[in-house]
């Protein structure tokens, strides 16, 4: 009810969402959310990445108005949310559980949100069709929600919060109950969703490869704490620190006493890194980058070449994870694709050389 | 060998029974002996006639049944239909008032920290440990002409003065919505207690807030509770004999007291036979009418008591 200051409802975007040191402890106890700011642009996929406990559903509950922030302001679309109500933000949530009404049929949880505003019923029905028809679940009309599938149960979900025309669309783990293959496929969809209609999705999940493959932009949590925020390829390629880098996959990371101006002294021996060294830190791999030689074509001359042999091979299909032991008795974890161009694949106890390229090693913070 | 099998069958087979006796025997023991039996009694004194002492006496009569239905030797007389209404408003009215009270009263104790809760529960249920006479005859005293309730009422010109506002049938309706208000309240707070607060939130999160919330939201998950209760108090406040008797007076006749009477005061035994069998079929009846609409607005398993 309350007017918003004019001149921040007209500098903001619609569905941009600017989160200014949010603060929510529970009980007096540890904050969940731990003073966050967060700026999520107009119309971008958003990812909220961590672990199970690290606040990223108690961050997303605040936006959506069911939790208040001890501390901190929320915008969205410029205006200030500290006394707007749930029922009266544009915004509209998937929930894990879907939480659709099992009084009502999917037509009628759909057209829900729309009624609620009253909205006329004839102009509900044509947009109530209208997503359905999108959604592709127009002939489960009139089932009732206990008589679909998982993933139509999903599909209605998300038809009921898009009908809505939210500025901002939160979405609460909402894949997780499903198997993988229907996940993969409804990744896609709600990422072509998302880029047909333009609206802000605020995505919450645990599944790094999930944040990968559909997001924008991620901020990966850690106790309360936003780790790291930026482009997906980003955060994956130049982790901030030892957390994001083994949230966001395998990495190999080693403490590092500087010997010179670019290289560290390691357990696994001296390392060339390409970037210039201040002082002692830690260096981090991905397992992707290093090259695998047989040990008698290891490359001369070449810096951060190794020599060690295959301790253990796992087949993913389109890759191998190999584990490999150094000389010096270090591990060291690499990936090699099984395409053509691949050499071939080794078998454990084989002798190779890797080769931990300059560039590819990353500093990040402990 | 096909012999050794088949004691083996026909040993599992006799443990089934003793299994099956052994479960639902004292049940049903206890129906046949105060159910059944009884029943089966009354429905045959309801076909004799009575003599001046209203005793049952041959010959065999469907006299009973035609007193039930109002034919006499005077005529046709609406009394019996009156008081059969009457029961029936009574007990509609008591029962939702019941479910009025409870709606605010469970999720109270909802609100509440789980440690306490039970607790609470047991205050709600702690005058039923009381005779349910003692409890009517307090209210006797509450709603005399004497009582502050009273007092209050005159004022505000509701009963006429030096009346009190028992008996009457605002006192039954107060005294049956006491007696069987814990009967709505605890199959209400077993359903309550599972409520699914996410489907509340999304109701939220979907532009519901208020009496539209709790309407759309809260109620539906209610509605199996609410059912139960619905029977736990209807039937029983419908034959209620002790509160009608206390609290209603003449005017306020209902069918418990009713038949109370023909074994009692004004001793009629085929009569009051006649009018228990036609209650309990009606009762029935209306369980089953009950069984079938809940089951066409969705009712869940839980409400078919």
């Amino acid at each position: 009810m309350n007017a918003p200051p004019p001149a921040a409802a007209t500098s903001a975007k619609r569905g941009a969402i600017s989160l200014s040191g949010i603060t929510r402890i529970f009980a007096g106890t540890i904050p969940a959310v731990d003073h966050i700011d967060l700026d999520i642009h107009a119309g971008e996929f958003f990812t909220l990445l961590g672990p199970s406990g690290c606040g990223k559903t108690t961050l997303l509950r605040m936006i959506a108005g069911f939790e208040t922030p001890d501390e901190g302001r929320i915008l969205i679309s410029g205006r200030e949310m500290q006394d707007v109500p749930a029922h009266k933000r544009a915004v509209n949530t998937v929930f894990q559980s879907y939480a659709l009404f099992p009084h009502l049929n999917v037509e009628q949880n759909i057209g829900f949100g729309l009624k609620m505003q009253g909205v006329k019923a004839a102009e509900r029905k044509k947009r109530v069709d209208a997503i359905m028809d999108l959604m592709q679940i127009g002939q489960f009309a009139t089932r009732s929600a206990a008589q679909l599938s998982g993933g139509q149960r999903q599909r209605v979900a998300l038809a009921r919060a898009l009908v809505n025309e939210p500025e901002v669309v939160l979405l609460d783990e909402p894949l997780s109950a499903l198997d993988a293959k229907l996940r993969a496929e409804l990744q896609i969809e709600l990422l072509r969703m998302q880029k047909r209609l333009g609206m802000t999705f605020i995505f919450v999940t645990h599944d790094q490869h999930e944040a990968l493959v559909m997001s924008d932009r991620i901020a990966v949590m850690s106790r309360g704490k936003i780790q790291q925020t930026g482009p997906v390829l980003d955060v994956y390629e130049k982790p901030k620190n030892v957390f994001v880098a083994e949230f966001l996959g395998l990495s190999n990371i080693w403490p590092f006493e500087p010997c010179s101006s670019h290289e560290g002294n390691t357990a696994i021996g001296v390392l060339n890194i390409g970037e210039t060294l201040t002082g002692p830190g830690m260096a981090m791999i991905r397992p992707e980058k290093i090259w695998i030689y047989n040990d008698t074509a290891a490359p001369q001359g070449r810096p951060n070449v190794f020599l060690g042999a295959i301790r253990e091979a796992i087949y993913m299909g389109a890759s191998t994870q190999y584990r490999i032991e150094l000389n010096c008795g270090q591990f060291v974890t690499a990936y090699d694709t099984n395409n053509q161009a691949a050499e071939r694949s080794w078998r454990p106890g084989e002798a190779v050389a890797v080769e931990l390229k300059p560039e590819n090693i990353m500093l990040v913070e402990p | 060998m096909s012999n050794r099998v088949k004691t083996e069958v026909e040993y599992e087979a006799g443990r089934q029974r003793l299994r099956l006796l052994s479960t639902s025997g004292p049940g049903l023991f206890w129906i046949i002996l105060f159910l059944l039996i009884p029943s089966g009694v009354l429905l045959g004194i309801a076909f004799f006639s009575a003599d001046d002492y209203g005793n049952p006496v041959l010959p065999l009569s469907v006299q009973p049944f035609q007193q039930v239905a109002g034919f006499s030797l005077l005529g046709w007389d609406p009394g019996n239909i009156i008081i059969f209404l009457r029961s029936l408003k009574q007990a509609g009215i008591a029962t939702f008032v019941t479910a009025l009270l409870s709606y605010p009263l469970v999720f109270f104790i909802l609100s509440r920290p789980e440690s306490v809760r039970p607790l609470l529960l047991l205050f709600i249920v702690l005058p039923s440990w009381t005779n349910q006479v003692v409890r009517t005859y307090a209210w006797m005293e509450l709603l005399g002409p004497n009582a502050p309730v009273t007092w209050i009422a005159h004022h505000l010109g509701l009963v006429p003065p030096f009346l009190g506002l028992a008996p009457g049938s605002f006192a039954v309706t107060t005294g049956l919505a006491y007696n069987y208000l814990p009967y709505m309240i605890v199959p209400l707070y077993a359903s309550a207690e599972k409520l699914d607060w996410t489907l509340v939130e999304a109701g939220r999160d979907l532009y519901a807030s208020g009496v539209k919330l709790f309407w759309h939201t809260v109620f539906p998950q209610t509605v199996p509770g609410l059912l139960s209760g619905v029977i736990f108090v209807a039937i029983p406040a419908f034959g209620d004999y002790v509160v009608p008797q206390l609290l209603g007076g003449d005017k306020a006749l209902m069918i418990g007291s009713l038949i109370g009477n023909q074994f009692t005061e004004t001793p009629d035994w085929p009569y009051g036979a006649a009018l228990t069998i036609i209650m309990l079929v009606l009762t029935g009846l209306g369980l089953v009418g009950f069984r079938i609409l809940t089951q066409k607005i969705g009712g869940s398993e839980e409400a078919a008591i």
